[in-house]
């Protein structure tokens, strides 16, 4: 069984947000960078338990970034993984980073691909159904459980309003949400052991995208709060139903 | 050449989220001055002319003697044959948990430019660029969409509902499918039968409850008012409250108009999932609360208080 679990490098859940050059680019100055918590929570964590629970699964990381990566994917070879791939771009869009992923991905006859359900800062929930649609590969989003019979995986996804399971024949996409696995933190073996494991670097194959971002925007501040006593529940309700409307 | 908006549907009912995208697939139409057209793959118990209401023009019923297929990849051959024979060159999904999983692949398959949780009508003055949520709600961007061929997803909650439309024609269409790779076993209702992201109101506990065993006055709140429930993070990983009801960066991210939020303390990852919710009401005890400064309207008081009276006073403008 070989796994591939895909990584990407976002801002930290407090980072504050705020834009440069005329509102076109995010300001990293202070930022700080962590391993998108849904690749790592979910992805990464039920990838680990599954080598744990049969030590001969090859386990593969993959990023696609510049070197300003190689930090990120250290720390997520601290948690687990036998081995890392960097893609050398800094993609562009969610096309450009899946079409790279694809092709490592074809060529390295994974069995199962994990990605996080989405990254927190351009939130795109698009990466996993990407790669499954250039590889023509099953795809299956916003997975809750994952587990691995004979020649297949059995998957809970959510749905609207419940969850279904699914059976899929390996090569399979799958994307991660809560539920997969718990939270780990990296201990000082694996910190240690996560130095000298092989992290590649890969030339990225030519491929334009097909999205391009022109501005960024911040949204207008609140007004500020209007505080009602506690014993004044009746006024509450008449100021959502007659001042906001919404009652 | 048309706009094609994806309908979706969950045992055959259409869902409230593609009356949204339908409206917005016909307003951008409008705004083109080309045909939108409806897309509603397997069949339904619904009468399909009436959608017409929302100001589109047609539907296109594929294999209305099928249930709609389990795979993504099956129904993103069935989309991208219809936007071939109907013409059309942008498609409309809705972001929902079933858009999430068949856009990307329709994307991919036509190598088309996707931009998802789109929160209004593009910019065709000069190219095609739409406005969507980024880093959780906490920002937008305004994207391009560089491709002949144009997919959008529309965010639920972030698009009115038109009325009044005259009724669309429909047009029933059996088409090939590819043998389906994803077997679905099981399906489950859970427990919270208003779906989170739909809702129009929606009411939020956090640790301030102290436990599962006080969420009663929260759910009876939530039922005067029509609202689903919700929950803070570190609720859901107590397990006080199911994985789903949980709310913030990590976990839902919602739009509700209304969202109630009790005994939640406003940490910032909590915020980037409610953020965008039109009205926000908070209950905390705590006076420094970081809430108060991101709420609209405020009660600093205990929740053990606040709700019953809040309940009791709902249920009597109501006249319940
Ligand atoms: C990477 C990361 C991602 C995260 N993602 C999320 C996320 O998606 N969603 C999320 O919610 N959190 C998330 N968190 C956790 C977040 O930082 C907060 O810890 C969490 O939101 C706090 O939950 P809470 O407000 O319920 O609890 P607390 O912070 O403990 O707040 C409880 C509040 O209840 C009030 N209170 C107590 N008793 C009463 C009473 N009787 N009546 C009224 N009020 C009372 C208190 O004043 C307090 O404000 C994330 C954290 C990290 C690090």
């Amino acid at each position: 069984m070989k796994i591939l679990v895909c990584i990407s490098k976002t801002p930290d859940t407090t980072a504050k947000i705020a834009f440069t050059d005329n509102n076109t680019k995010f300001d990293t100055a202070g930022v700080q960078w962590i391993i998108n918590p849904y690749d790592e929570w979910y992805a990464l964590v039920r990838a680990i338990e599954l080598k744990e629970a049969k030590p001969d699964t090859v386990l593969h990381l993959a990023t696609v970034g510049g070197a300003d990566a190689d930090p990120i994917i250290r720390k997520a070879l601290a948690l687990g993984g036998d081995e890392a791939y960097r893609i050398n771009l800094d993609g562009a869009d969610c096309y450009q980073v899946a079409f790279q992923l694809a092709q490592l991905i074809s060529k390295g006859g994974y069995d199962l691909v994990l990605t996080g359900k989405e990254t927190i800062d351009y939130n795109g929930s698009s990466l996993g159904g990407m790669i499954a649609g250039i590889n023509y590969l099953p795809y299956i989003s916003l997975a809750t459980h994952l587990e691995i019979a004979e020649n297949k995986a059995i998957v809970t996804r959510e749905i609207e309003g419940g969850e279904e399971v699914c059976e899929v024949a390996f090569p399979l996409v799958v994307s991660a949400q809560k539920g997969m696995a718990e939270a780990r933190i990296p201990n000082m073996r694996g910190i240690m052991a996560a130095r000298t494991k092989p992290l590649s670097v890969v030339e990225p194959i030519a491929q334009d995208p097909l999205t391009t971002v022109t501005a960024f925007e911040l949204p207008a501040p609140k007004a500020g709060v209007k505080l009602v006593a506690p014993d004044q529940v009746d006024e509450l309700v008449r100021l959502l139903h007659q001042e906001a409307k919404v009652l | 050449m048309n706009v094609l908006i994806v309908i979706d549907t969950a045992e055959g009912i259409i869902k409230k989220s593609a009356f949204e995208t339908l409206s917005y697939g016909a307003d951008l139409a409008a705004q083109l001055g080309v045909n939108a057209v409806g897309l509603l793959p397997g069949a339904t118990s619904e009468e399909l002319g009436s959608l017409g209401q929302y100001g589109i023009n047609k539907i296109v019923h594929v294999n209305p003697d099928q249930p709609r297929a389990d795979d993504p990849t099956v129904l993103a051959g069935l989309i991208a044959s219809v936007a071939s024979t109907e013409q059309c060159d942008v498609i409309v999904f809705s972001h929902s948990l079933s858009g999430k999983s068949i856009a990307p692949i329709v994307s991919a398959q036509l190598k088309a430019g996707l931009v998802t949780g789109v929160v209004g009508l593009p910019d065709t003055g000069n190219g095609f660029v739409v406005k969507r949520a980024v880093f959780s709600g906490k920002a937008f961007s305004h994207v391009r969409i560089e491709t002949p061929i144009k997919l959008i997803s529309v965010n639920p909650n972030s698009y009115k509902v038109n009325t009044g439309g005259s009724p669309a024609t429909v047009e029933t269409l059996s088409l090939p499918t590819a043998a389906p790779r994803v077997l679905v076993t099981k399906r489950q209702k859970s427990s919270n039968e208003l779906l989170l992201t739909e809702a129009e109101t929606v009411v939020s506990a956090g640790r301030g409850l102290k436990g599962p065993e006080n969420w009663g006055m929260i759910e009876e709140l939530a039922k005067v008012m029509g609202a689903a429930t919700a929950c803070s993070r570190p609720v859901a990983d107590a397990h006080w409250r199911p994985h789903n009801e949980h709310v913030g960066q990590t976990g839902v991210a919602i739009a509700p108009t209304l969202y109630v939020a009790i005994g939640i303390s406003g940490a910032i990852q909590h915020l980037a999932g409610v953020n965008r919710s039109k009205v926000i009401v908070v209950i905390n005890k705590d006076p420094e609360a970081p809430f108060f400064k991101a709420a609209d309207y405020g009660i600093v008081g205990d929740a053990f208080d606040v709700v019953p009276a809040f309940t009791a006073a709902v249920k009597k403008l109501k006249g319940v």
